[in-house]
């Protein structure tokens, strides 16, 4: 088994605040491997954005605190001078964000930004950096890259603005991609080609990529392995097929039921009852328990460990895999 | 193939019109704009003069013991005896900013001292100039800096004392500034020279004596504490914004996030206030004229209201409007020039 690329070591990451502690990230290990595509799914609030902010080093609360091990390429990233994490960040590690129009500076031109990235860790001309932008905004799809590099943001459409943004993150030819919800503010049918297109980019360029999104849909298609992530702490790991025919935890059942179907008569949607949880007062034991229709004693006082089931698959539940199948089988298989 | 991406769509490609073109209209646009502003501007003056019981000035120019024949001629020349819209008519004619036209000295003549209005302007226009120009340049100094790094180093003592004294420079009327910095430099310290320009003294000779001093730092003092706290709260709003967080994560310098991105959206709106402030300016800083007796526009507009005198008073207006005027539309053209989501519209 080749070495991960990136190995996160129960990460934790709190935000004190005048209300009480923030649990921003609660106990967070897992790992990349070179060519690999993680999605981390969970709902806002889950831990799913903080975690990968923490790795590129974007928290810039002075007042955060935060404990663990992120481990890149060798060096553990938490413990990396702001310098040295700046030189990493951009050039081995790139990130693109949501909303791409509020995300590129509206003053300058696309070109220059791309320009500016590639110059901030290369020493090329401007003219050498602008060819590299330019040769970029063509891989990721943009007709006219030429023309397209001299124009602002503003005048781009949507699904271009975010390649655009994925052209500066890939455009020193990163190992890992980081991609922050990036169709959630696109049109469904923009969506589909931008994840096609890192898919192809990830090829390309073998880089390994980090998906982070509340939709289930996304990371079907898209991902080697998902991640279920709750109140700050990650709840079940799989494959695709693992989680969509085989899910073991009942967040990820509550996820998989309430997605609505057009292929079956169905009357109401089927949410998760209850409310996410407060981050400051994270209920006792599994974080879960509140919402949790198959609850125990024990999920009150203990919180329970992210057992695997077979080679990757694993949960943090309670529940026994005999039961967990069970269930899947007679209660979310019907519906979901 | 069946893929999406690469195939030209039909995306919203704006054709970048002519930018000529546009501009040209634009300008024209706003000039006949801006001119229809000087003429309103004219006529509320001409009728708030019209209202106001003032002393006939044909008395004030006749002399002593003048005959109602006297009187008479000295109106009919005034031009007093004609209705009152073709009394405006020949003021607004003197708005025309054309050699020949402007502030034509027949119309208007001072009814203080029959000096033209023109020949008294162009006269003490440059004090006004000088004491503009140095106050600009010594609250942009001192403001802005002092606004970035509050902003940079928000919460520290620093920042807090700086705001601190940022609203006491606000919140100080300039007549009490003046007149502590006149106190405390002039008759106190003996520091400062005694306030005033001889006549007859040329204007490098009064800038080399000094005499600007204080009064560019009682002016510059207030602005400088409003553009402290406006570059502040500016730069903290850009810096929170999500291409903060972009330019972070290509891994550029703290200092050049900082400057590059956070500052240009910061200092756009310094533009358009400094445009304004300084044509604000240029009509003449009343008050701090007074104090320190500079002979500049801002004390002939004072003078003028107090004897009453209409064609100055117009003169001065008309002027001070023009700069106005003219700020606006410079400042207008160089938002959109900062700013590439406006334009010209």
């Amino acid at each position: 088994m080749a070495e991960p690329l990136l190995e996160v070591k129960n990460l934790k990451v709190r935000f004190p605040t005048d209300d009480g502690i923030v649990k921003a990230v609660d106990g967070v290990s897992f790992q990349v491997f070179p060519g690999q595509t993680l999605g981390i799914v969970g709902e806002s609030g889950s831990g799913k954005s903080v975690s990968m902010l923490t790795t590129m080093g974007l928290i810039t609360n002075e007042q955060a605190l935060i404990e663990g091990e992120v481990i890149f390429e060798g060096q553990d990233l938490l413990k990396l001078p702001p310098d040295e994490m700046r030189t990493i960040r951009g050039s081995k590690m790139g990130m693109v964000f949501q909303d791409p129009m509020s995300s590129l500076h509206p003053f300058y031109k696309v070109g220059d930004q791309i320009v500016e990235a590639v110059r901030s860790h290369q020493d090329l001309s401007k003219k050498d950096a602008m060819d590299l932008a330019i040769d970029m905004l063509r891989r990721v799809g943009i007709p006219r890259p030429d023309e397209r590099a001299k124009q602002y943001p503003h005048e781009y459409s949507g699904g271009m603005r975010q390649r655009a943004m994925i052209a500066m993150a890939l455009v020193l030819n990163p190992d890992l991609l980081i991609a922050d919800e990036p169709t959630t503010a696109l049109d469904v049918t923009v969506q589909a080609q931008i994840l096609d297109l890192i898919d192809r980019l990830r090829e390309e360029f073998n880089a390994a990529v980090v998906i982070i999104t509340h939709d289930l849909g996304v990371v079907a298609e898209h991902c080697d392995e998902i991640q279920v992530m709750y109140a700050g702490r990650i709840v079940e790991t799989g494959d695709a097929r693992d989680i969509y025919y085989h899910a073991q935890h009942p967040y990820a059942w509550g996820l998989l039921q309430s997605i609505a179907r057009m292929d079956q008569e169905t009357d109401r949607l089927q949410p998760i009852k209850g409310l996410p949880p407060s981050l400051i007062y994270v209920p006792s034991g599994c974080a879960f328990h509140p919402r949790c229709p198959y609850i125990m004693d024990v999920c009150k006082r203990e919180v329970p460990e992210l057992i695997p089931s077979n080679g990757h698959h694993a949960s943090a539940c309670h529940l026994s895999l005999a039961e967990k199948e069970r269930i899947f089988r007679e209660e979310v298989a019907q519906k979901a | 193939m069946g893929r999406l991406e690469g195939r030209p769509t039909h995306e919203p490609f704006q054709e970048s019109s002519e930018p000529g073109e546009h501009v040209g209209r634009y300008l024209i646009r706003r000039t006949l704009f801006g001119f229809l502003v000087l003429v309103v501007v004219s006529l509320f003056t001409f009728i708030v003069f019209v209202k106001l019981p003032t002393q006939d000035p044909a008395i004030r120019l006749a002399g002593k013991h003048p005959s109602p024949q006297e009187l008479a001629l000295i109106r009919h020349n005034l031009g007093l005896d004609r209705p009152v819209w073709v009394q405006y008519w020949h003021f607004a004619r003197g708005l025309i900013p054309w050699p020949g036209f402007f502030l034509d000295p027949r119309v208007y003549y001072s009814w203080y001292n029959t000096i033209p209005v023109r020949t008294e302007i162009v006269q003490r226009f440059p004090i006004t100039l000088t004491l503009t120009i140095g106050a600009t340049i010594l609250w942009l100094l001192m403001g802005i800096p002092i606004g970035i790094v509050s902003a940079i180093k928000r919460g520290s003592a620093m920042d807090r004392s700086a705001m601190v004294l940022a609203l006491i420079g606000v919140s100080a009327p300039i007549f009490w500034l003046s007149l502590v910095l006149l106190y405390v430099f002039h008759f106190a310290l003996h520091i400062a020279p005694p306030p005033g320009i001889p006549a007859g003294e040329p204007l490098w000779k009064a800038i080399m004596s000094g005499v600007f001093v204080l009064p560019w730092i009682s002016l510059a003092v207030t602005n400088a504490a409003f553009y402290s706290r406006m570059v502040r709260g500016n730069l903290l709003e850009t810096m929170s914004e999500d291409y903060i967080r972009t330019a972070r994560a290509k891994g550029i310098t703290e200092r050049r996030v900082i400057y590059k991105h956070g500052l240009r959206g910061a200092l756009t709106p310094v533009v358009t206030m400094l445009g304004l402030d300084v044509a604000f300016l240029l009509g003449g800083a009343i008050i701090t004229e007074s104090v320190f007796q500079l002979p500049g526009l801002g004390q002939y507009a004072l003078n003028s209201l107090y004897s009453d005198d209409f064609p100055a008073v117009m003169g001065v207006t008309i002027v001070g409007a023009f700069f106005i005027v003219v700020a606006n539309l410079v400042v207008d053209v160089v938002y959109a020039f900062l700013d590439p989501r406006v334009r010209y519209t």
